[in-house]
């Protein structure tokens, strides 16, 4: 009968797979990054080079067409450290596309999104300074396609804590269980973190050390029956003995200011996150107090717009553990108070090789609230070589080779007010740089909701016992940026 | 598969997936256990099962897929079901042989009612079948109705899918709109930069195809069925999705009417939130729709402010953006905006600002100047990338006025002796060559110079010094011509062969020798040709031929397998197809036709009540009769003109509510007051025995929805002293009364509803009844037969004559003429609500002959250009003796040019024609008194004409200037606070301006004003009324 050899070729399967991308992987990187190399002083020549090259590897056009063909993680030294392909295979070669327009592309976040090559297109995200690298054969939205990859990075930090290569090479197994159920035949086919932890185990350290020694797996042993329901975003059969509904709202303030101080642009953005443990199917209705505030609004898809719409309530059955609820703009006809000023001033003298540096943060509008967790960065010019500066709290560092300033202030004393001041010294001989640096500057606010957006109440419907509900308010910068 | 290991059996499944291909026969073994897991009586283990069976590439095995799918399909659960439908696109893959059997599982699965499957199929019907979208008609409504709780990605790819079925089978919502302000608007257009352009370009070619649309043109009514998607797919710009937003998005691009458009902008601004690709393909998309609809997106103008942190590719497609967005109002923060941007680290994208104020400079001309001073400024920059850029961006600036700036073509050729960069120095040459004539000293140095460091400079710099000297030689040879030989003779030597032959083509023309040709005579046309000034445009103009949000937009190329957008058909497919058996919802006829009525009648101003504009007259009841319905269309007013009647015949119950209508209402009241002591015996008797007949029914309508007191009865009596063919249209307005509470709404709409779709067939069919108000006019809406009664009732000029019983008649035919048919026509100022652009026409025939005539139709318009006739649907019979009236429809583009047609019988052609009385030309529009003054204000100078008569002794008095003007003119009275003055106002039929008319009465003596951006109309208007006045 059959059962052997599965097992067997199962066993085979798994270093196969996990041995493709070790050895191959040399070569093809070295194929990558030669190949343009060589061919770099004869502009007309490259493409015929790339053609020949793609037919050499007679790759067959295939006669339909499907959404996500492939998948190659590529890390940040230009290894394909992990590949999946949901159909025929596609040789890895098709990534030395990639390399070269990495190459182009000053910055790793330039790399275009979408690279067109003789047979794919190539639609990469980046994040956690690894490249998802999807090859597609024929029109997608390109959306679909990003909206899916940052997705799938998603589910792995939530799986996995954190999105790192080591993490990845860690949990291989699971990283394929996850693939190959978030994609059919290159279409999305259950992408719900839910569903997925109900099919595939998270795991945990303490699973990792149970299952070696028992031989047991992370797969769930149970069907998963939420992708059959009405609410396909929550499992079925959840219990908790301590039945718990938490909510943070977190305002960002994203604001650019101008050299004088005023005000270019400001606007808040503003997220519910939820973690929600409650037993059995509740039906939870959250409202607002002031619901007015928002003006542009997007949701999780357990939410009924309809409600929302006529009553400006949030009315839903939660998925089981965190989400986020609900994102929103506050409109813009609320000014945004800005709760930290910064007085800055930056000179380089003509002639000399020496700059001044003088910096002061202040809070402003914060409602009574400390201004916290400040950090100030700015990316010095060029001509910039070293700093000599003196910080009244906090510690700064300056990085010669990227001119990244750093500043970590902490927390703001209104009573004396941080300040990092000293001397910059430039290039000799270079003339004075005419560049402005900016100043991007992060600061949390607790108990705060910049807005004044507030929860009014939560109710529970559906379920007997009573819950323990609790309601975090917290504002961040977002992109706030100072000019100088 | 015989193990129990949940973890090695998905191993084994990847694994087995992955290697299907390679290693056939090992894969084949393991069929049968997928087979066995087919019959699995747990719903999850059948789908998992076929999902691997399908995902194992051997082609042996197609047949026993077949026949899994096919059995997966009709399965008990939805998810097996789901999976058959995903297993579709591999088996077409693996063999398109099975196409034929693949569709009709298709269409089998697209039947099915649950969001779970719907996504799925979709999909699998976009990668077989694309083409046939007959599959589509039946489940179009389900599909609309589901697509909210599909997944998400199901929905975006339903979402693309409906896009291209709606454009294959609804009009284009915007037709007229975009004709109609082409045809009015000259010199206001609304997207300036655009329509100047092409305007400029082929005007006559433009205009006879604008006289050929205007001609085909009909009234444009939006089809439910595409109302349905709109709706229903506008909740989703909500979703957490990117993708789904986009997809929405593009969607309301290319499908929704164009005041509609709008509300995706605030969508695509929160993904601009969103990571950085995103952020990259949505700046994409919004740089292709800002060409287009500008307006959406200037309120959102600085979320595409630009951060230090943005990379560079993003920083550029905003920078795009903000170009797109820049107008003369804008354009000052823009420009400083751009300033600091200038001064960025980041050289690309510095380079990419100076091109985008170089462009903004083409654009608007207010700033052209500021910026070619700022460039000039940036000339003095360290920076020999910025400097370089700004060269180039100045020199296409320059070439657009050089006479003005010599002195910066000057400064430039200084800077040749520092710029380094060859696309500068080239540009300069080009520059001082161009427009040596304005530099005629500087001029020749620089070619000494040049010569001097010729064979060091770069390949293009070197064409331009050839191209320089040619120049001067031409224009100045005396100083220059030792140095051109010099120049033309390094050039011969030189490695390049195009320098080469440049030099050499160079020699041959300019150099006068015994064997020049004769082309050396036009050597001077060649090179000093004038040079028209480049245009720099956005490089996506052109872009939105493809789907927005589509791969190939992004890359502005053709992906494969790209489903081109189709146009829109020129008349709309059969919309029956898309009727169910079993409706599970009737589309809600009343409130799509109602909206787009009034939409299609005034387009850029906002309908006053969105989300309550659910149907006609519940609306205009609710809706304050002051406050919005001036500026809104003129239906609209209509409908709250009648509304403000009923509720006043109810003022006398509950005047102490509405407050804030108490201003008008009073004038209203003093109004009646004065005129009623002053009131002819005469006409009054008149109303009064109208009154009698009318007043019962009305009475026990009234009592059923509302208490009524025996004032409103003396007042509501005064406005229906009009035509007695309005009765059954009150009774129904009674029907769907205003205050009735909230079930008694849903109530009524569901009646409207279900006469709507009972009617709904013979829609566009001419009506048979020759009826005034003919059957079709009904089944467009609710509105529309309001429309028609209260134009009559207008409370505010009370002592309107009724248009039937005094409307005044011509002759079309005369009896003599016309061997015994005789028709006469009259303006029965009823808005002809096939084509709310035309007047309508009643046509009275009467049959004065001994024999029957029968056929009678119109037949061969000979129209002036832009005119257009609905005839009057064609009247089979008319007995020896009998008469009979028909209504039909012309537009006379707002000329007193007259409509010349046939009246065809079945055996005689009479050619007849119609000449409106400018009067005619116009529909009333209700205004209060503060926005009369305002528009007036705004129509003064050139626009208004002003005359002055005497009054005869018998119309001095305010009703009797009132009547007689009414009688002249289709307008309608506005309230006026101040005595002796009389104020009207209309628009005109077909292009919507406005018509104000002020009469100001001083003793005998009495000033007729009228306001009007249509000169011609307004002097005819005013003789037209003076004329009435001195009757």
């Amino acid at each position: 009968m059959v059962p052997l050899p599965p097992v067997v070729a199962a066993g085979r399967g798994r270093r196969v797979n996990m041995d493709l991308s070790r050895p191959n992987l040399q070569l093809s990187v070295e194929g990558a990054r030669t190949g343009p190399q060589r061919n770099w002083g004869e502009a007309g020549s490259e493409e015929d080079f790339k053609v020949k090259n793609e037919t050499k590897r007679r790759e067959p056009p295939s006669p339909s067409s499907t959404m996500i063909h492939s998948l190659f993680l590529i890390n940040a030294s230009g290894d394909i450290f992990l590949e999946k392909h949901w159909k025929s295979v596609v040789s890895r070669s098709v990534c030395d596309y990639f390399f070269e327009a990495q190459e182009r592309a000053s910055e790793p976040e330039n790399v275009p999104p979408v690279i067109p090559t003789p047979h794919h297109y190539l639609i990469s995200v980046l994040r956690h300074r690894i490249y998802f690298v999807a090859v597609i054969q024929s029109e997608v939205p390109p959306l679909f396609v990003i909206e899916f990859l940052h997705r799938v990075v998603d589910t792995f930090q939530d799986y996995f804590g954190v999105c790192t290569e080591a993490a990845i090479k860690d949990n291989v197994v699971v990283v394929y269980e996850l693939l190959e159920e978030m994609l059919d035949n290159g279409f999305p086919l259950a992408t719900e973190s839910n569903i997925l932890k109900e099919l595939i185990k998270p795991p945990t350290i303490l699973r990792t050390m149970v299952n070696t020694i028992t031989g047991s797996t992370n797969v769930g042993e149970q069907l998963p029956t939420g992708q059959l329901s009405v609410v396909p975003w929550r499992r079925t059969g959840v219990k908790y003995t301590n039945n718990e509904a938490y909510f943070d709202v977190v305002e960002e303030i994203d604001a650019i200011i101008d050299k004088s101080g005023s005000t270019i642009t400001a606007e808040i953005q503003g997220v519910v996150d939820a973690c929600v443990k409650l037993t059995g199917m509740p039906d939870l209705t959250l409202s607002f107090m002031n619901p007015r505030l928002l003006d542009d609004v997007s949701f999780h898809p357990c939410v009924r717009f309809k409600r929302w719409e006529a009553e400006r309530i949030l009315s839903f059955i939660p998925p089981d553990g965190n989400f986020r609820l609900l994102s929103y703009h506050v409109s813009s006809q609320n000014l945004v108070a800005i709760p930290v000023y910064v007085k800055h001033n930056i000179t380089f003298r003509e002639g000399s090789s020496q700059g001044r540096f003088d910096m002061t943060l202040g809070p402003k509008q914060t409602m009574g609230k400390a201004v916290e967790a400040v950090l100030v960065s700015s990316q010095l010019p060029r001509g910039v070589l070293n700093v000599n500066l003196n910080p009244s709290q906090g510690t700064y560092t300056f990085d010669p080779v990227t001119k990244l300033l750093s500043w970590d202030v902490g927390k703001i004393n209104p009573q004396k007010l941080p300040n990092l001041k000293g001397s910059m010294s430039l290039q000799a001989g270079a003339s004075k740089p005419d560049e402005n640096p900016t100043f991007n500057i992060q600061f949390k606010i607790q108990q705060m909701a910049i807005s004044g957006l507030k929860v009014n109440r939560l109710d529970m419907y559906g379920e007997k016992y009573k819950p323990f509900k609790g309601i975090k308010y917290m504002t961040k910068a977002g992109k706030f940026q100072v000019r100088t | 598969m015989g193990v129990v290991c949940f973890d090695v059996k998905k191993l084994v499944y990847v694994y087995l997936v992955r290697y299907a291909e390679e290693q056939q026969d090992l894969a084949l073994l393991s069929i049968s256990t997928f087979q066995r897991g087919l019959k699995d009586p747990n719903q999850l283990i059948r789908a998992s099962a076929l999902r691997v069976l399908s995902s194992i590439r051997v082609t042996i095995i197609v047949p026993i897929m077949m026949l899994a799918i096919k059995e997966a399909a009709s399965d008990m659960s939805p998810y097996v079901r789901k999976t058959a439908a995903h297993a579709i696109p591999k088996l077409y893959s693996l063999d398109p042989e099975q196409k034929d059997q693949l569709i009709e599982v298709i269409e089998k699965l697209l039947a099915d009612k649950t969001t779970l499957v719907a996504g799925s199929v979709v999909m699998a019907f976009e990668e077989v079948c694309p083409e046939r979208i007959d599959l589509i008609h039946k489940n179009y409504r389900k599909l609309c109705n589901l697509l909210i709780d599909v997944e998400e990605w199901g929905q975006v790819v339903i979402i693309n899918m409906l896009t291209r079925y709606a454009r294959t089978q609804f009009l284009n919502p915007n037709i007229n709109e975009s004709l109609l302000e082409e045809g009015n608007t000259e010199g206001k257009t609304f997207y300036p930069s655009d329509e100047e352009e092409d305007e400029d370009e082929d005007e006559k070619e433009k205009e006879e195809k604008k006289a050929e649309a205007m001609a085909k043109r009909k009234p444009y009514v939006m089809d439910p069925d595409h109302r349905l998607l709109l709706r229903n797919t506008k909740p989703l710009l909500q979703s957490r999705n990117a993708a789904v937003v986009m997809a929405v998005a593009q969607l309301y691009f290319h499908l929704a009417p164009k005041a509609e458009v709008g509300v995706i902008a605030k969508a695509l601004v929160r993904l601009l939130r969103s990571h950085s690709e995103v952020q990259f393909v949505v700046l994409q998309n919004v740089a292709t729709m800002t060409i287009k609809r500008r307006g959406m997106f200037e309120p959102y103008l600085k979320s595409f402010y630009i951060r230090s942190t943005d990379p560079t590719q993003i920083k550029i497609l905003k920078l795009e953006v903000l170009t797109n967005l820049a107008n003369e109002s804008n354009i000052s923060t823009i420009l400083r905006e751009f300033q600091t941007y200038i001064k960025s680290m980041d050289k690309d994208f510095v380079a990419a600002t100076i091109q985008a104020i170089g462009r903004c400079a083409t654009n608007i001309g207010e700033v052209r100047d500021t910026c070619l001073n700022g460039l000039v400024q940036l000339l003095s920059n360290r920076d020999e990338l910025v400097v370089a850029e700004s060269v180039v961006v100045i020199k296409k600036l320059l070439q657009m006025q050089p006479e003005k700036h010599s002195d910066i073509i000057k400064h430039m050729a200084k800077l040749i002796d520092n710029i380094q960069v060859p696309m500068a120095r080239a540009s300069i040459l080009w520059l001082i060559g161009e427009y040596c004539e304005h530099v005629p000293k500087i001029a020749p140095d620089v070619l000494r110079k040049m010569a001097k460091s010729f064979t060091n400079e770069e390949d293009i710099v070197k064409l331009q010094i050839l191209n320089l000297a040619a120049k001067l030689y031409l224009t100045n040879s005396k100083q220059t011509k030792l140095l051109t030989q010099y120049v033309l003779n390094l050039a011969k030597y030189d490695q390049n062969y195009d320098i080469r032959d440049r030099a050499r083509f160079i020699r041959q023309l300019i150099v006068p020798t015994e064997k020049s040709g004769a082309l050396s005579k036009y050597a001077k046309k060649l090179f000093l040709a004038l040079k028209p000034a480049p245009v720099l445009e956005s490089p996506f103009k052109d872009r939105d031929h493809f789907q927005l949000g589509s791969l190939s937009h992004l890359l502005n190329a053709k992906a494969g397998g790209y489903q081109e957008l189709p146009e829109w058909p020129e008349s709309a497919p059969d919309p029956s197809v898309r009727n169910v058996e079993v409706k599970e919802s009737v589309p809600e006829w009343s409130k799509c036709s109602a909206r787009e009525k009034r939409k299609e009648k005034k387009v850029d101003k906002p309908f006053y009540s969105d989300s309550d504009g659910e149907s006609g007259p519940t609306e205009s009841a609710d809706s304050e009769s002051n406050s919005g319905s001036g500026s809104d269309s003129g239906s609209a007013s209509d409908v709250s003109a009648s509304a403000s009647e009923s509720e006043e015949s109810e003022e006398g119950s509950e005047s102490d509510e509405e407050e804030d209508k108490d201003e008008p209402k009073h004038n209203k009241k003093k109004l009646q007051d004065m005129k009623k002591p002053t009131h002819n015996t005469e006409s009054e008797q008149s109303s009064e025995e109208e009154k009698k007949p009318q007043r019962k029914p009305k009475t026990r309508k009234m009592s059923e929805s509302e208490s009524e007191s025996e004032e409103s009865d003396s007042e509501s009596s005064e406005s229906e002293s009009d035509e007695s063919d309005s009765e059954p249209e009150i009774r129904k307005k009674k029907k769907v009364d205003p205050k009735a509470s909230k079930p008694v709404k849903k109530e009524a709409k569901k009646e409207s509803k279900k006469e709507m779709s009972l009617l709904d067939l013979d829609d566009f069919e001419p009506a048979p009844s020759p009826q005034v108000t003919p059957v079709n006019f009904m089944s467009s809406s609710l509105v529309t037969d309001l429309e028609g009664l209260s134009l009559s009732d207008d409370v505010l000029a009370p002592a309107t004559i009724s248009p039937s019983s005094s409307m005044k008649s011509f002759e079309l035919l005369h009896r003599i003429t016309g061997e015994g048919l005789s028709v006469e026509y009259c303006f029965s100022r009823q808005p002809f609500s096939p084509d709310a652009n035309m007047v309508s026409v009643q046509l009275h025939f009467t049959n004065n002959s001994s024999s029957d005539v029968s056929a009678l139709h119109v037949e061969d318009a000979k129209l002036q250009s832009g005119m257009r006739v609905k005839e009057f649907p064609e009247i089979e019979a008319l007995a020896a003796g009998d008469t009979t009236t028909a209504v039909m429809g012309i537009d006379f583009c707002d000329s007193t040019q007259a409509a010349n047609f046939q009246l065809c019988t079945n055996s005689k052609k009479f050619l007849v024609s119609i000449q409106p009385p400018v009067g005619e030309l116009m529909r009333p529009v209700f205004m209060t008194e503060n926005e009369f003054k305002k528009e007036q204000g705004q129509l003064m100078g050139m626009n208004e004409i002003t005359e002055k008569l005497t009054l005869d002794s018998h119309c001095r008095n305010e009703h009797a200037i009132v009547q007689r003007v009414t009688t002249a003119a289709n307008l309608s009275r506005v309230p006026c606070g101040a005595d002796h003055e009389c104020r009207f106002a209309a628009r005109t039929v077909t292009g919507n301006s406005l018509v104000l008319v002020t009469v100001a009465i001083k003793q005998e003596a009495a000033q007729v004003t009228v306001n009007c951006d249509k000169m011609l109309i307004g002097t005819m208007l005013v003789k037209e009324i003076l004329q009435a006045l001195a009757q």
